[in-house]
């Protein structure tokens, strides 16, 4: 057993987990943050997407002794002040998921393909190719793409308009 | 995942330390391949030693004619270093093609040519840019290091801190991912180096793990075109055969991958 | 309409929850003290079980009990049934093999749950579970049905001798061998239609809690259809009786037919949490998906077409061999016989058809319905045979096509569907239009100079959803009627909530459903909700699958909503003193026509709940139900045209283009049927080109894992299905509506087959067709050149 704390969407918490214990288990049961999914045991699927210091990576094949120390964050986490995330918004509004369990991890997966390609820098035939690690069996993907498009289109015109 | 008992270690010498003492330890780097197995309860070290964090296993440097890559940096660090960008091409696209986005995240270069999987892309590079593996007791040559399925040269209480990569004049790799998991079913990279010597390796398709192909390197040393090795096949023989592809499709994708790794390497 | 009604693109309602982390899937409830539930699963495909030795594992930490099969048959707990029966050509009835939620005697799959263990935790749970030893004798495997019903093969159960099921037949046996004694052109084709795993994201799951006080059970699950679940729970299973047992599927990840059906682990949580009295919870991994959910598909078929001199198809005879896997699951028996066998005139004027179906057991995990369940089989032996007989012909695929479509409704064909309304024709000019078949050649011409071979294929599929009329599938052996319910209720403040018995795992039901009360009452949908999934809440449904929310589910709300509407307006003109077919509804607000004499929904409502002035004789309150049993079936239609390149180097196929143009009479929300179709269309990509089930032939499953089956992902699709929908509307029911989930599934692969095939000149390519096939057909296609 590991005593290990972390901070999670901003807050510091702790706890006491058996090493072998997975990241998303800590986060789903220790935290009860359920909005992070587990689809698969293999490492394809990505419905675990969170952050960790800030970079995506599946919070199943990660334990949580090795995010000790570390700022995590999950879906919960990206809304601001009761104000969605663009890339929230976008799935919505392009439709971009139905039944909703790959979603966590599209989204985790999609703010930070943003974040390393800088808004406004995704065409379509990189998001798809960025979104190797990410499986979703409903949607056919193509709402998907649309919407991290348009997510990325609009963020950068609000960094634009912010300058 | 059975239970096991997590280190996290601050030096090399200190994850010597802590392998030498354990009953059945294994290092963990970015785990994207060992805590996969564990949770399929394929592995069961009784400790895990966490290396992600050593200070002397990390970054990139620059040394002119070599570029030195520390053990535990991430694949999406490689493939986003200016400097391997810019001086073996190759190798930044190579790592930028391991895996997903959050697997390169965490993925390590250490981990990948420890565990030598067969199917992974890092020990093609190693090899066919005769790169120089140090850990903490020795160095190694690549031609030594990957001796066979998921078999490396390395004693059991030996951790790789460095692998040095020399400046290719020119090089690229290619290769054909398995439809379902990715992983390389054939990946070919090919070094042209300084002195114009030729060098080609092969990942995802030998039983015995990654390979060189001496009549490829041969026919490129005299003409460096995808042309040279169009007509040259490694035979079935000794490839891997599986639901995704026999060995003689492999074959053929080890001379398609071989051509366009020349291509790319321009 | 208003801004949110009937045709509208309403964004959903239920994204909230989704986007934000907020959904409520099954492992996301806890129960207090709740344990862990781990199955003790047979590495074997076929082994009789002689011990289980279950010491070593209660003496470890936090384990509470390890339950045999043994103590559930002793318990009274019923074998899992098949509830669709099909009686052989000879009049015999099926031969169905017991099924025991956890075997004592013989396991029949790799995968099949011979114990389980309850314990704190899941970590320990599973910890124990490897520590459960089970002595097997190994017995011989079979996984090929055809090796399967020969002489000397393993035999699975003694109630199926040869392993045979039942030998059916459909049609005119007679009638369709003298088509082909007298034909000009025979085309005659063996077919393979691989075995999928439908791999919904969510992972199949259970959380039963047992109130001993009350004697009563509620099981939290992922289910498609919790009513039936419960039905059966109670009804054959003897869990508990139906007053005794409410059953709950909160947000559900996705379906695809797989969670349909009562499976042994969900019914044995429910029988352990009485047995330890607690609380357990089970949730699947990935792998124990692949061994445990329904698979689908994996038929064999040689089907051959006969032709006359002008082209005409006049018979088509089809000999088909289903693989059903080690035991019979819920529906199993219906796919490849009622919901296959009865498309396959397609979308053409057949005069003569027969087919012969003869479904096995095998030592593989259960087949049952998937994404289209039968009419993907049924599509893509007609069309593949459409497309090589034109081929053979000398034809275009679309004249071809063409001459044979049925083009007069109501069409009866000889497999007992009668179509009622459609334009075959409308379609195919569409899907045309779309990809610029015209310009094709050129295109071709042009991926040469590059290297590739492009080819282009299609596929005019039909299908029949909208399952079913309750007495038509009660006289074709279903167990149950194929009815939906519906409830609305007006709160006195005139906000609704519409009950149904449909359940929503994707299909976007709180959006869509809603739609129909704003076209009705002119109210804003954020004042309406849309309640389903809860047995305790809803009186009774059916569920959704087949393609049937739409046609059958929300047909029981329009009736309802009939009533509603006809008792409010009775209110309205009793309170403004008019005519009751004086009154009128627009905007929210019931008027007296003519006149600006109005009240509002909210004053009516409330009107009929204050109940101070209503009509002499009426009752209080403005609640319906409806209960809707459909007529006919429904029959969406489309053509769907693929363009490939392939490159002939690795044989690889890159899908370039891909239009459909689909028939699926009345749609309610144009965005969530659009992504219906594409959801549709990537699955049945997936089964073209990327997805199977492989089994070695001692019966492990190789493909056991995302490592070797493979899903499709978003750099394996085009970069855009371009989508247009033809409207005919359906006769049968309110709406006029079809039915859009299915048809990409179903339509999709022989488009896909028909264009690689096209681009490599050989036809002998099997699904999927991966890369290697492809490269060896191209490699044989070139050695053939050169001779």
């Amino acid at each position: 057993m590991s005593q290990i704390s972390m901070v999670v969407n901003g807050k510091r918490v702790s706890g006491t987990v058996e090493d072998r214990t997975l990241l998303v288990s800590f986060i789903r049961e220790n935290q009860g943050l359920t909005g992070t999914h587990v689809g698969c045991d293999t490492s394809q699927c990505g419905a675990c997407v969170v952050h960790v210091d800030g970079k995506a990576v599946k919070s199943c094949t990660m334990l949580a002794v090795q995010a000790n120390g570390s700022e995590v964050t999950t879906l919960e986490g990206v809304a601001s002040g009761g104000e969605l995330h663009p890339v929230q918004a976008a799935f919505r509004e392009h439709h971009g998921l139905q039944c909703g369990f790959c979603t966590p991890g599209m989204i985790m997966s999609a703010i930070d393909m943003i974040n390393r390609h800088g808004a406004g820098n995704l065409d379509e035939a990189t998001i798809r190719h960025e979104l190797e690690g990410n499986i979703c069996r409903c949607t056919g993907y193509q709402n998907i793409v649309k919407a991290i498009k348009a997510a990325s289109d609009q963020m950068a015109g609000m960094a634009q308009a912010a300058e | 995942m059975y239970e096991t008992t997590y280190h996290r270690a601050g030096s090399v010498a200190d994850a010597a330390a802590l392998l030498a003492k354990a009953e059945d330890a294994k290092l963990l780097s970015g785990g994207q391949t060992l805590l996969p197995t564990m949770k399929q309860r394929l592995a069961a070290p009784s400790d895990l030693i966490d290396v992600s964090r050593i200070a002397e296993m990390q970054g990139i440097t620059d040394n002119g004619a070599s570029i030195s890559i520390g053990a535990a940096t991430k694949h999406a660090d490689v493939a986003g270093s200016t400097v391997v960008k810019q001086k073996l091409p190759g190798l930044a696209k190579l790592a930028g093609g391991i895996g997903d986005p959050a697997v390169r995240h965490m993925g390590t270069l250490g981990g990948s040519i420890s565990n030598n999987d067969p199917a992974a892309d890092y020990p093609a590079a190693l090899l066919a840019l005769g790169a120089t593996i140090t850990t903490s007791k020795r160095s190694l040559a690549a031609d030594e290091f990957f001796t066979g399925l998921f078999e490396t040269a390395l004693d059991e209480d030996e951790i790789v801190v460095s692998v040095s990569f020399p400046v290719a004049q020119k090089s690229a790799y290619a290769k054909y991912p398995n439809p379902a998991s990715r992983y390389a079913m054939a990946g070919v990279y090919v070094a042209k180096m300084g002195d114009g010597s030729v060098r080609v390796a092969v990942t995802g398709a030998g039983q015995g793990g990654v390979f060189r192909v001496p009549e490829m390197e041969t026919a490129l040393a005299g003409n460096f075109s995808a042309s040279a090795v169009a007509g040259i096949s490694v035979g079935a023989d000794n490839l891997l055969s599986d639901i995704h592809g026999s060995n003689a499709y492999r074959a053929n994708l080890v001379t398609v991958m071989a051509k366009r790794a020349v291509e790319a390497a321009g | 309409m208003g801004v949110d009604g009937i045709g509208a693109r309403v964004l959903r309602k239920e994204d909230k929850r989704f986007i934000t982390g907020k959904g409520r899937y099954t492992d996301d409830m806890t129960a207090q003290g709740m344990g862990y539930a781990a199955f003790v699963r047979s590495p074997h495909a076929h082994a009789r079980v002689k011990s289980i030795d279950s010491s070593a594992a209660l003496d470890m930490p936090g384990v509470d009990a390890v339950l045999t099969g043994e103590q559930l048959v002793g318990d009274g707990i019923g074998n899992l049934i098949c509830g669709w029966m099909i009686h052989s050509k000879d009049g015999s009835p099926m031969n169905m093999g017991a099924w025991r939620a956890l075997e004592p005697e013989i396991v029949r799959h790799v995968g099949q749950a011979v114990a389980v263990v309850i314990a704190d935790t899941q970590a320990q749970a599973r910890d124990a579970a490897d520590a459960v030893v089970v002595d097997y004798e190994e017995l011989d495997a079979v996984v090929d049905p055809v090796a399967a019903m020969e002489a000397g093969a393993p035999q699975l159960h003694p109630e199926a001798p040869n392993n045979l099921i039942y030998d059916w037949e459909i049609g005119d046996e007679t009638a369709t061998n003298a088509a082909f004694d007298n034909a000009a052109h025979v085309t005659r084709m063996e077919i393979y239609n691989n075995r999928l795993v439908p791999n919904p994201m969510e992972p199949r799951a259970a959380l039963a809690i047992y109130d001993s006080a009350e004697e009563h059970h509620t099981l939290y699950t992922t289910s498609q259809n919790p009513h039936v679940a419960r039905l059966v729970l109670s009804a054959f299973y003897a869990i508990a009786p139906e007053h005794k047992l409410r059953v709950i599927a909160p947000d559900v990840g996705g379906g695809f037919g797989s969670k349909i059906y009562i499976y042994p682990e969900e019914m044995v949580c429910l029988w352990a949490s009485k047995k330890v009295d607690r609380p357990v919870k089970w949730v699947s991994d990935r792998t124990e998906a692949f061994l445990t959910d329904a698979h689908g598909r994996d038929h064999r078929s040689v089907a051959e077409m006969a032709l006359d001199a002008n082209n005409n198809i006049t018979g088509l005879r089809v000999k088909t061999v289903a693989n059903l896997g080690a035991y019979m699951s819920l529906f199993s028996s219906s796919v490849p016989t009622y919901l296959y066998a009865t498309l396959l005139s397609g979308q053409y004027n057949i005069p003569a058809i027969h087919a012969n179906v003869k479904a096995v057991y095998t030592n593989t995990v259960p087949v049952d319905a998937y994404r289209g369940a039968g009419r993907p089989e049924a599509t893509y032996l007609v069309e593949r045979m459409m497309e090589t007989a034109a081929r053979e012909v000398g034809m275009s695929p679309a004249d071809f096509r063409r001459k044979n479509f049925i083009t007069q409704f109501p069409h009866q064909t000889p497999v007992i569907m009668c179509y009622d309304a459609g334009d075959y024709s409308a379609t195919l000019d569409a899907a045309m239009n779309a990809i610029d078949y015209s310009g094709f050649a050129a295109r071709k011409a042009e991926a040469a100079s590059r290297g590739k071979l492009r080819g282009i294929g299609m596929s005019c599929y039909i299908e029949a959803c909208g399952i079913a009329p309750s007495a038509a599938v009660g006289s074709l052996g279903a167990g149950v009627g194929l009815w939906e319910s519906a409830e609305v209720r007006v709160n006195p403040v005139g906000t609704i909530e519409v009950l149904t018995g449909s359940h929503s795992h994707g299909q976007g039901h709180e959006t869509t459903f809603a739609q129909l009360i704003t076209e009705r009452f002119g109210i804003g949908n954020d004042q309406v909700s849309i309640v389903h999934g809860d047995t305790d809440k809803v009186q009774f449904g059916m569920g959704t699958y087949g393609s049937r929310s739409g046609a059958v589910g929300m047909s029981a709300i329009v009736k309802a909503l009939d009533k509603v509407e006809a008792k409010a307006k009775k209110i309205a003109a009793h309170l403004m003193e008019a005519s009751e077919g004086d009154i009128t509804i627009e905007g929210g607000e019931l008027k007296v026509a003519g006149t600006d004499k109005k009240l509002t929904f909210t004053e009516v409502a409330l009107a009929a709940y204050t109940a101070h002035n209503l009509p002499a004789g009426m009752e209080p309150g403005l609640k319906e139900g409806a209960f809707y049993d459909p007529t006919n079936f429904t029959f969406p239609a489309g053509t769907y045209i693929c363009e490939v390149e392939v490159d002939p180097e690795t044989g690889k196929t890159e899908i370039i283009n891909f239009v459909a143009a689909d028939d699926f009479g009345k749609v309610i929300n144009p965005m969530i049927v659009e992504g219906q179709v594409h959801g549709g269309l990537t699955q049945g990509i997936g089964q073209a080109l990327l997805e199977n089930a492989a089994y070695d032939e001692t019966g492990q499953l190789l493909t056991a894992s995302y490592m070797d089956y493979c899903m499709p992902r978003a750099d394996d699709l085009p970069a855009e299905f371009k989508l247009s929908t033809h409207e005919t509307l359906c006769p049968g029911n309110p709406l006029g509506m079809k039915g859009c989930g299915e048809a990409g599934a179903i339509g999709s692969p022989p488009a896909v087959i028909n264009a690689i095939t096209d681009a490599i000149g050989s036809n002998a390519l099997s699904m999927p067709a991966t890369p290697e096939k492809v490269w060896q057909l191209c490699r044989a296609g070139m050695q053939q050149a050169a001779e």
